[in-house]
Formats: C-alpha cells, sequence, structure tokens
C-alpha cells in the first residue's frame, strides 16, 4: 500500500506540489488526472526518487518503507516501478541482459539467490507472452530504434518482469495508436494483482476505458482537490477542470 | 537531490555535482615485490648501452646496432605535437636495467634456499596479478591453454609451455633467448619494421632495449595456442624498455595478448616499448593489448608515461594484422598501433577502447597506410573521458598511388562521463588513388543523467548503471577481443571507472 501524506515538493526552488495526500491500497488501481502543469510527472519523479525533486515537507511510505530515506535504486529494489512517458535509449546494451541485471540487483536486495540463465529465459518467455511482445524484440538493444509502441510494450515487459509492489504508468498512453494502447493496456490489465498498487497517470479518459481504475483523483496546483469512482474520468471529459478549481 | 526535512538526509542519486565528483583509487595492481635486483645506475650514456648489451652476452652486431641507434636518439628532439602535457623528462634520472638476482643460470633445484625465496617472491607477483605462469595453469572456462612470457623490468623471468610450442614449429621466447639461439631470424627482422630512425623512442628503444618477446610462426602453421606476454614494472626508478618481434611466415595464423601493469607511485615512470609484426602471404596475426600500467593518483601525480611504437607490415600477399587494444593505465599514452599495408589484398585493423580518468591524459590511435592493389583496413576507435581525463583520437589512413582499390572505413566515437573531461578526434586522410574509398563516421556522446535515471530505477545501482552503459558504448570492440581477455576487459574498465561518478 502506497501511502503519501502531506506532501510538498520544489523544483529549482519553485513550488510544484502543496500539500498532496493520496493512499493506494494494495490490489487498487487509482488514476490521477489533471491539466497540465498540475504537477502529474512531479508525482512520478518524486515517488521514483529523482534528482532535482526537492521535499521540503511530508512522507511517503510504501508498507515498511520510509521511501524518502532511500536512493533511486533502493526504492526500485523494494518495489518501486516507474512506466516512463519517455522510455531513455541506452545504445549497445542488450535488452534481456539488462533485465537480467534488474532483476538479479532485486533479488540481490531480497536476500534472493541470482536467477541462472535458463530459469530466467524461461520467466522471460512467460512474461512476454502475457504483454504480447516477441522474442525478437526483447533481445535488441535497450529502446534503441524501437517505435513508440514497442518502447511502451517495453516498459509492461520490466514491470512484468520486475513485479514491483507498486507501479506508477506515467501517460502510458502517450503517442500510442488505437491498436498499442489495446495491447499495452491488455498487458497492463494481465498485471493487475491483489499484491500491487497501480498508480494511472493520464490526461486522457481513454485509457482509463482501457484500463479501469478503482479510483479517480484529480490533481489540481498541487493538491487532489477531488476523488471519485471510475465515472469521474467521464465528467472530467466532459466538463474540464474549470468546475473544480472554483471549488 | 531529494532532501527530506527529517533529519534523515537523501541518498544522493546521480547528478551534475555528482557526476563531476573526483575518480576514486581503484587500482588492484599497485603493490610492489620486494625482491632483491641487479640493476644499472641512474644515467645514460654509451658505457650503458655497453652494460646492458654485455649483461645479455649479446653478439657484436647487435652491439652495433644498439650504438648506431644511440648516436641517433642523441640527435633527435622529444616529439611534442601530441595533445598531452606533462613536465621533460629527465632522461638520466631513469635506470635502464634492473634484473631480479634470484634469475641465476642455476636450474631451478640447484638454487640455495635464499635464491629459491626469492624466486618464489617473484612467481607470485605473477599468481597475485592472476597470470598463470605455472603450466598447470588452464584458465578457467578456457579448453586451450595460454602461453605466457612474463618480463619483470628488464627481463623476462618464465616463458610457458615451450615444449608443446616446440613440437608445432612454432617459437615464443624471451628477444634475449632468441638473440642467442635464432640469431638469423632475429638479424633479418630486427628493427625492418620500426627502425631506428623511426622516432624519438624508437631510437631510445633501439639503444636500451632490454627484453621483450620473440615469436616465429612457421610457413602453414596455425599456432595450437594464444601467446601472451605479461609486462610488471617492478623496480623503483627504472624504465621498461622492452622490444617484441613477431614472424609470421606464409598461410601461418596467431594470436597474441599483452599485459602491463606497475606499481601505484608518485614518480612517473617511463615506458618506451617498440612492437614489430611481419606477416608473410596469407598469414594473420591478431595482437590483443590490455594495458593497465599504474594511471596516477586522482590530482595527477605518479603514473607511467607509456610512449609506444607499434606497427605491423603486412608485407605478403592477402595478409592479415589486426590490432586490439583496451588502454585504461598510463597518466600519459602516446601510442598509434599501425598497419603497412604492402601485399596486394591484404588487411588492417584496429579495434580500441581507451580510457582517460582523473588526470590521464592519452593521445592514441593508429595508422593504415595503404600501398598494395585492393588493401582494406577497419578502424573502430571507442574513446572515454571521465573526470579530468583529456582524450585525443589521431588516426591516419593514407592511400597511395599504386593502391588501386583500396578501402578503408573508419569509426571514432567518443563518450564523456561528466563535465570536467575532454575528447578529441584528430583524423588525417590522404588519398593519392581516384579508385579509393575512405569512409570516416565520428560522433560524441556524453552519460546523461536520463539514462542513469532509467538504468536506477530499474535497481542497478549507480556504478553498475554506469558500467553498463560504458560496456555498451565499448561492445563493437570487446566482440573482437579473445574470451577471456574481454572478460578481464570489461571489468578492468569497471574498476578504472569505480567512483567517476558520484
Amino acid at each position: 500500500m502506497l501511502t503519501i501524506e502531506n506532501l510538498h515538493v520544489e523544483v529549482d526552488g519553485k513550488a510544484i506540489l502543496k500539500g498532496l495526500s493520496l493512499t493506494v491500497p494494495a490490489g487498487e488501481v487509482h488514476a490521477i488526472m489533471g491539466p497540465n502543469g498540475s504537477g502529474k510527472s512531479t508525482l512520478s519523479y518524486v515517488l521514483a526518487g529523482k534528482e532535482g525533486y526537492v521535499v521540503t515537507a511530508g512522507s511517503i511510505r510504501i508498507g515498511d518503507f520510509d521511501l524518502l530515506e532511500m536512493s533511486v535504486d533502493e526504492r526500485a529494489q523494494a518495489g518501486v516501478f516507474l512506466a516512463f512517458q519517455y522510455p531513455v535509449e541506452v545504445p549497445g546494451v542488450n535488452n534481456k541482459v539488462f533485465l537480467r541485471h534488474a532483476l538479479n540487483a532485486k533479488r540481490k536486495a531480497a536476500g534472493q539467490p541470482e536467477l541462472d540463465a535458463v530459469s530466467f529465459i524461461k520467466l522471460l518467455n512467460e512474461k512476454l507472452a502475457l504483454v504480447g511482445m516477441s522474442k525478437e524484440l526483447a533481445g535488441r538493444e535497450l529502446n534503441s530504434g524501437y517505435s513508440g509502441g514497442e518502447k511502451k510494450k517495453n516498459e509492461i515487459l520490466q514491470m512484468a518482469m520486475l513485479d514491483p509492489k507498486l507501479a506508477i504508468l506515467d501517460e502510458i498512453d502517450s503517442g500510442l495508436d488505437i491498436d498499442a494502447l489495446k495491447a499495452v493496456a491488455a498487458g497492463v490489465n494481465a498485471l493487475r494483482s491483489p499484491q500491487r498498487s497501480m498508480l494511472l497517470i493520464t490526461h486522457y479518459q481513454r485509457l482509463l476505458d482501457a484500463i479501469a481504475p478503482d479510483h479517480v483523483h484529480v490533481l489540481l496546483d498541487g493538491r487532489i482537490v477531488h476523488a471519485g469512482g471510475p465515472e469521474l474520468a467521464l465528467e472530467l471529459e466532459e466538463r474540464g477542470y474549470d468546475w473544480l478549481r472554483a471549488a | 537531490m531529494v532532501a527530506s526535512p527529517t533529519p534523515n538526509p537523501a541518498k544522493p542519486s546521480a547528478s551534475r555535482e555528482t557526476i563531476d565528483a573526483i575518480a576514486g583509487q581503484g587500482y588492484d595492481a599497485g603493490f610492489f615485490t620486494d625482491i632483491e635486483a641487479d640493476a644499472a645506475p641512474p644515467g645514460l650514456d654509451e658505457s650503458i648501452v655497453r652494460f646492458i648489451s654485455a649483461k645479455k652476452n649479446e653478439p657484436e652486431w647487435l652491439l652495433a646496432w644498439r650504438l648506431q641507434a644511440f648516436a641517433l636518439w642523441q640527435k633527435m628532439d622529444e616529439p611534442r605535437w601530441a595533445h598531452v602535457d606533462y613536465p621533460p623528462v629527465d632522461f638520466q634520472a631513469i635506470s635502464y636495467y634492473s634484473a631480479p638476482k634470484a634469475l641465476t643460470s642455476k636450474k631451478l633445484e640447484d638454487l640455495d634456499p635464499e635464491e629459491r625465496a626469492q624466486y618464489d617472491e617473484l612467481m607470485r607477483t605473477y599468481e597475485r596479478l592472476g597470470v598463470p605462469v605455472n603450466e598447470r595453469g588452464k584458465l578457467a572456462g578456457n579448453e586451450i591453454g595460454v602461453a605466457v612470457d612474463a618480463v619483470f623490468d628488464s627481463v623476462s623471468v618464465i616463458t610457458t609451455f615451450k615444449e608443446n610450442l616446440t613440437r608445432a614449429g612454432v617459437i615464443f621466447c624471451s628477444l634475449s633467448e632468441a638473440v642467442r639461439e635464432h640469431p638469423e631470424l632475429v638479424r633479418k627482422h630486427l628493427g625492418s619494421v620500426v627502425p631506428a630512425t623511426d622516432n624519438y623512442y624508437a631510437a631510445l628503444n633501439a639503444a636500451v632495449f632490454s627484453d621483450g618477446s620473440f615469436v616465429y610462426i612457421p610457413k602453414g602453421v596455425r599456432c595450437p595456442m594464444e601467446l601472451s606476454t605479461y609486462f610488471r614494472i617492478n623496480a623503483k626508478g627504472t624504465g621498461q624498455f622492452e622490444r617484441t618481434l613477431i614472424v609470421a611466415e606464409d598461410q601461418s595464423y596467431v594470436s597474441y595478448l599483452e599485459g602491463c601493469t606497475a606499481p601505484r607511485r608518485d614518480e612517473n615512470q617511463l615506458h618506451a616499448a617498440v612492437v614489430e609484426l611481419v606477416a608473410h602471404d596469407d598469414a594473420e596475426i591478431k595482437y590483443s593489448t590490455v594495458q593497465n600500467w599504474y594511471p596516477g593518483d586522482a590530482e595527477g601525480k605518479g603514473g607511467i608515461y607509456n610512449f609506444v611504437t607499434k606497427r605491423g607490415l603486412c608485407k605478403g600477399r592477402g595478409s592479415k594484422i589486426s590490432w586490439t587494444q583496451v588502454e585504461t593505465g598510463s597518466a600519459i599514452t602516446w601510442k598509434y598501433p599501425s598497419c603497412i599495408l604492402k601485399g596486394d589484398d591484404s588487411i588492417g585493423e584496429f579495434y580500441s577502447v581507451a580510457l582517460s580518468n582523473r588526470r590521464q591524459q592519452a593521445d592514441t590511435g593508429t595508422k593504415m597506410i595503404h600501398l598494395g592493389r585492393n588493401t582494406r583496413s577497419t578502424i573502430v576507435s571507442k574513446g572515454i573521458s571521465a573526470g579530468h581525463g583529456l582524450q585525443t583520437y589521431r588516426g591516419q589512413v593514407r592511400i597511395a598511388k599504386a593502391a588501386e582499390g583500396a578501402r578503408n572505413y573508419t569509426a571514432c566515437d567518443s563518450l564523456l562521463i561528466g563535465s570536467t573531461c575532454t575528447a578529441d578526434t584528430v583524423p588525417y586522410i590522404e588519398v593519392a588513388n581516384a579508385t579509393a574509398s575512405v569512409e570516416h563516421e565520428a560522433s560524441t556522446s556524453r552519460i546523461s543523467e536520463e539514462q542513469l535515471f532509467y538504468l536506477m530505477q530499474r535497481g542497478l545501482s549507480q556504478e553498475d548503471a554506469v558500467s553498463m552503459i560504458v560496456n555498451g558504448f565499448c561492445k563493437d570492440v570487446f566482440r573482437v577481443l579473445p574470451m577471456e581477455f574481454a572478460v578481464e576487459a570489461q571489468k578492468l574498465l569497471d574498476v578504472s571507472l569505480e567512483g567517476s561518478v558520484g
């Protein structure tokens, strides 16, 4: 379970998040919607621990872990996964080799033995089938020369392999055509689990048609100003955000 | 950096500041072996040249060759065109000869206890460095044995698997031994590719060269194992001036590896080697180097001056010479392993990974001189700069008038880690034949904070993330290294980069 209390975050001295509180129980999918500049991406980066996002007050906990005490890699090893809006290209690095390193770093942190090559390939093939990705794509250089849709699928593959406690999907729908969106959403849905909290950050209702959230939160000017069920997304689609500003 | 208001300071992740942080001290080979040495006093004059020659009981022709080179050297000026900066070398402060006393002409079983102890200490040096100096040693994971010639300061201390090689007709021994046992071969080829007149350090080497390896592969023989020489500078205040000569007769093949280390010291030490390769018709020589001389400390104190001339002559038709180097050490590197493509259809290759971290400076590259028809060359250079490192790729591709149909492909990439390092690329291309084709590609990139954040978000530590990015960058070179060397090279890069980020 993710618990954020009264979170204040500055970037370059400017307050972006101003007292954000949010709880995402394990097993649930929560959507964060909001206009540009409301702090959605800041929230995803600060959860992952990115440099330059300065927490001036508040707390972030996942189960027993105090995330603010942990570095980026420690958070990842403890089960925080961020699916990037723009996955980064790393030329010359084989995707599978990278996945194996990442998985073993997590296992090592958990005191588990490293996965041998045979078990790793078995697991990989299982997850490839789950997210509908080809073996050929999985063996290429990390995100290098991938199409937009392939990059997003590769993010979902990594999530499937790393089996996080908290998955943050930052505008996973951006730049995807309808078919690619369906494929990515199918992968995400397959990864819903009673052990996992998921946070969907999005602009658009169309993603929430494909991945039905348990709750929808509206982020406006650095705070959650409104929350509701899946029907809230439809209302936002129709009415925009201005009526919430007034409130 | 994520700073929490609570008393718990957040742990740092990758940032510009931490990327700029100075390098660590990870040099594993920096120990010193305390054994007695038989050394020449510091200084260089004709008597030192005669002293070295006498120590080795050399024939008159070789002494004359040395003296001629020495006379030449005295008239030459130190080259200053390279993009490196260091105080003038005091050639009179260096000792030009140092040999462990334990190496006598006695058989191992006839050594007295003290001599035996010294000998054992010497062998332990190599064991500590992971060099298999005994023949039971098969490298882990490698089914073929590797024959080793171990050079300690000025002398070769042991050469393994000689009998196996002799059965195949291969000669692999120290150059000193070759001068005694195979004088006709040495005399024919010594200085034939790198004459003393070539440059300042080649002349110095010709005058005072101590030991190195000699390899001769007869016609039609594929050398049955990898050959390797491990160079160790140990004694204080000495220079190492080894000379290696490899001759591959028609249709023969050899793969040769060299490794180099030195103790961690505050003063600079000079290493001025010469390597000559000769490949006859359809012969192939694959020469791989993992150079890990002591690079100096974070402030640039100490380290080896590595001023080396390496050249291969593709003498015969269809011959091939391939240089692969992984250069992580030395304070200053001045080195351009080159190929003269004389035989028609001959092939030259240069694959290089060069790292400059801390205050290291490297001016390195290659020369491909196309003389024969349909000659081909490939250059793949990967330069990595970190810390306050300075890295210059300097490469020459020359297509002579007669080199009908010659082709060259050059790919020259630089990777910067942090913002206090420098990388330059200086290509020289001369084409005198209109049928030639020359391609040059160059790129410069920087390890980005975004890449580090991405990899670390998947659970990799910062060091593992850097290592992964760097290894990805070097992939095209590691792929052509012999397997066990590729593993070694990756480890070495990791150690050399330790602390280059945060």
